[in-house]
């Protein structure tokens, strides 16, 4: 079990490594949600005067839920380029060769992800609530918002992971950002599901990123959330994509990175 | 030469998927979402038109034009990473025609884009208020907008000579996007500040140019800031991008 860990230690610590010595790969898992909120949140803020909108934590605070999403899903996804890159730099057969038990180097490409989302969204954060947001949370709720957030991260970490593993090049980076990119804004993204139009609406409603979108925004606003719906949904979707990640694995091992 | 090297670059453009696709498919399915997603920021009092759709048509031909510009510069700066730059040195080629060339692809592309954005939205229920010369106005400001942006790209791709230093402005750019009268009008934007950096954004007077052909008809006191904004940007790109090209050359 301690090779385990320490696999997992010593791929989560080169990963980390390699994302803090070069800014270029973080800063756009940083940059790139903060567009969107300023944008959204900056851009839009009158939207939040429409009749049926009844968001009690401001308008800001609205698009701060997507945004926090985002940077949290593109964290993980943002790991799954560089699992990519240590297959087509040959990077990747080392760790096969060197791990004892190879799962460990998908939980520490995860640790990696997540202490790169959490340094991103931390950082979104704090933007955030020196620019007018304000959470209505209770500590209970934002514990349950960091354990969401992570849960999200994860799932989407596994998915980026799943993919790298099967396709073991870089220009596999569009198939790994466009589906969480396009799932993202197919949810409920500007204004509350019930005024969304037309196919968006039809969509959203059956999209599971609907349910933790509105999670998160209503643990921000403090309103009280469905917790079985929510982190039913979480946990089905990171437990599903941890299956893909692992049988991407078996992939990689049965035709040799 | 030139009609050469414009087949050489629209052909390297349309040959690889991955530049078609974020051109052409990515804006407009951006486009789909925002006006059902938006669709309702229609009922804002003031709101200048009855459909959101109407309303966001106009930014794909921006999108496209950034693009463009990401193209231009990545092929460029592959052309002299790849050593390709080196071997047309030795021709009796211009700097200019190489130049010429290249942002004659990327106005190929802008054009090509701009027919599938219009196609796209007139499917989709798109009316353009000043008719049939409007679209083609419309196609003509897309191109504009195209040789602008590729110009500025093909300066960066020349002085820097790298794909992922082209690759790494192209947040930059998008930044202006953002932080324009994009998604609303300017009087709209609740937020000072938002709207004085739109304000003062000219990304913004861009999209108010397209904006008012599809919504409002012919305006001239939102198309003249426009077409000035695309004559003075493509005459800043244009030199900075030949110079550089110069200094390519000699350096070669």
């Amino acid at each position: 079990m301690s090779e385990f860990f320490s696999t997992a230690r010593a791929v989560a610590w080169r990963s980390l490594h390699i994302t803090f010595t070069n800014p270029a790969l973080l800063a756009p898992a940083l940059i790139f949600p903060l567009m969107f909120y300023v944008a959204f949140a900056g851009g839009l803020s009158s939207v939040g005067n429409l009749p049926g909108f009844d968001y009690p934590a401001g308008y800001d605070t609205f698009q701060f839920g997507f945004v926090l999403l985002q940077a949290s899903a593109f964290g993980g996804v943002f790991s799954g380029f560089g699992i990519a890159a240590d297959f087509e730099r040959g990077f990747a057969r080392r760790y096969m060769l060197a791990a004892p038990r190879r799962e460990a180097i998908i939980v520490g490409y995860l640790l990696g992800g997540l202490s790169r989302a959490a340094i991103t969204t931390s950082l979104l954060t704090v933007v955030a609530l020196a620019t007018g947001m304000r959470p209505q949370s209770s500590p209970a709720e934002i514990a349950a918002l960091i354990v969401l957030v992570a849960f999200v991260c994860s799932a989407a970490m596994l998915f980026a992971c799943g993919v790298a593993m099967r396709l073991k090049t870089v220009q596999a980076g569009p198939a790994m950002q466009m589906p969480v990119f396009l799932v993202l804004f197919l949810a409920p993204v500007f204004v509350p599901l019930d005024l969304v139009a037309g196919w968006v609406h039809g969509v959203a409603t059956v999209n599971p990123v609907t349910a933790l979108m509105n999670g998160v925004r209503d643990l921000l606003a403090g309103t009280g959330f469905d917790a079985v719906l929510v982190f039913g949904t979480a946990i089905a979707l990171a437990g599903g994509f941890a299956l893909w990640a692992l049988r991407g694995l078996r992939s990689a091992e049965r035709t040799g990175s | 030469m030139i009609g050469d090297l414009g087949r050489r670059a629209l052909l390297r453009t349309l040959r690889q998927p991955a530049n078609v696709v974020p051109v052409i498919f990515f804006p407009m399915i951006l486009v789909a979402i925002n006006s059902a997603g938006l669709d309702a920021a229609s009922e804002l009092p003031g709101f200048p038109a009855d459909s959101y759709l109407d309303f966001v048509i106009a930014v794909p031909f921006i999108q496209g034009g950034l693009f463009a510009m990401l193209n231009a510069g990545t092929d460029l700066a592959t052309d002299i990473e790849s050593g390709f730059m080196r071997r047309l040195a030795l021709t009796p080629v211009s700097g200019t025609a190489l130049l010429l060339g290249q942002v004659a692809g990327v106005v190929a592309l802008s054009f090509l884009a701009a027919v599938a954005y219009l196609v796209i939205g007139f499917i989709a229920g798109v009316t353009v208020a000043s008719g049939p010369a409007g679209v083609v106005a419309l196609v003509v400001l897309a191109v504009g907008i195209g040789l602008m942006f590729g110009s500025i790209g093909a300066y960066v791709g020349l002085r820097s000579g790298s794909p992922q230093t082209v690759q790494g402005f192209f947040p930059l750019f998008f930044v202006l996007l953002f932080l324009s009268s994009a998604n609303l009008p300017r009087d709209l934007i609740e937020q000072d500040w938002f709207a004085t950096v739109a304000g003062l954004n000219p990304v913004s007077y861009l999209i108010e140019g397209l904006r008012s052909l599809v919504i409002t008809g012919w305006d001239p006191a939102a198309l003249w800031p426009a077409v000035a904004i695309l004559v003075v940007g493509t005459l800043i790109g244009g030199t900075l991008a030949a110079r550089a090209m110069r200094t390519n050359l000699v350096r070669t």
